[in-house]
């Protein structure tokens, strides 16, 4: 599990190096979502503890022993939740971007200059 | 050159300051104490098997309502800012494959995203899975059919009436139960079963209906015509 937070916070650089380096707005969508997807990574491996199971109790997990039997269930219900306002975010961006072309019919971030000073 | 040095900059010190959290992600060998009294008393208390969706639907049911907000906002801004013209559609029309497939495909899509959102106490799954596979059945057939319009009349009375629903189940669990979203106003049932786990598969399929017609909501106006 140490790879896959690692993993997780790999993911996370690339996709701020992505979004502070790329001129493209769609480019830069793209590396938010690489972010989002680090970051629900490393939540997952936080949550994990090592020779446990999924916290779901059926016959391979009794309900007495269960507490010393699966991982914590907090952080992969917050990575659910995660996941879909991630969705949402990346889908108003891309709203926006296309609203952004329409108006100057151009993606590059450069050609966008009125808050610039 | 200088902007780029400060970002190479910027990135180390963010390597600097997430590389401690490798210990404290590290250091646990026990659940900590909240997530251990959910995972004793969760079962017992609300009937669910599968831990993960009593603590989304009920022990942190007010975080979910947020999240159900955040999605909504979020399509109606995508709506608000995507305004489509009601276009004749120069597209092509689909090949036959796709449209033999999908019609084939689609109803068992969908009937999967229902088996989905209502086991969601018994299996991995829940309301936003089963609402995101049901918008990918209906994404292949606005594949498939170009110039299907989309009842919105339909989709927008769904998409209130199941949060409307979900609200007033949240509601009477203050009135007949412990609190706001508190599953028991129903019997908890035998455990591991389908009707069981009092109001969870309710306010599951609720929450799995809004979560697909919102995607759909969002597909359809993607899709449109530029205005």
């Amino acid at each position: 599990m140490i790879l896959v937070s690692m993993l997780g916070f790999i993911l996370i650089i690339i996709g701020l190096w992505g979004m502070l380096t790329q001129k493209n707005i769609i480019k830069m969508i793209i590396g938010f979502s690489i972010i989002d997807t680090g970051i629900h990574l490393v939540i997952v491996s936080i949550g994990y503890l090592k020779d446990r199971t999924a916290p779901i109790l059926d016959a391979a997990v009794e309900k007495a022993t269960a507490v010393e039997r699966v991982v914590d269930p907090v952080p992969s219900a917050l990575v659910l939740t995660a996941i879909v306002i991630g969705l949402a975010v990346t889908a108003l961006m891309l709203v926006y971007a296309v609203q952004m072309y329409k108006h100057k019919k151009s993606l590059q971030i450069n050609d966008f200059e009125e808050l610039k000073w | 050159m200088v902007k780029r040095f400060f970002t190479f900059l910027f990135i180390i010190f963010l390597i600097y300051i997430l590389f401690p959290m490798f210990y404290v992600i590290f250091s646990d060998t026990e659940l900590n104490p909240l997530a251990a009294n959910y995972v004793s008393a969760g079962p017992d208390e609300l009937g669910s098997q599968n831990l993960v969706t009593s603590v989304i639907v009920t022990y942190r049911g007010l975080d979910t309502l947020g999240e159900v907000t955040v999605l909504f906002i979020a399509t109606a801004g995508v709506g608000f800012l995507l305004k489509t013209k009601e276009a004749k559609s120069k597209k092509r029309k689909a090949s036959e494959l796709l449209q033999t497939g999908s019609g084939f495909l689609a109803p068992i899509i969908i009937l999967f995203g229902v088996y989905i959102f209502s086991h969601g106490h018994l299996t991995p799954g829940g309301g936003f899975q089963g609402g995101v596979i049901i918008a990918t059945g209906i994404l292949l057939l606005m594949l498939a059919n170009v110039n299907w319009k989309m009842n919105k009349t339909v989709l927008h009375t769904i998409e209130s009436l199941s949060g409307a629903f979900y609200i007033v189940i949240g509601l009477l669990g203050i009135f007949l139960a412990g609190g706001f979203l508190d599953n028991r106003i129903l019997p908890l049932g035998e455990f591991g079963t389908l009707f069981s786990a009092g109001a969870i598969p309710i306010i599951y399929s609720l929450i799995g209906l809004k979560v697909g017609s919102e995607l759909v909501g969002i597909l359809d106006n993607l899709s449109g015509e530029e205005a």
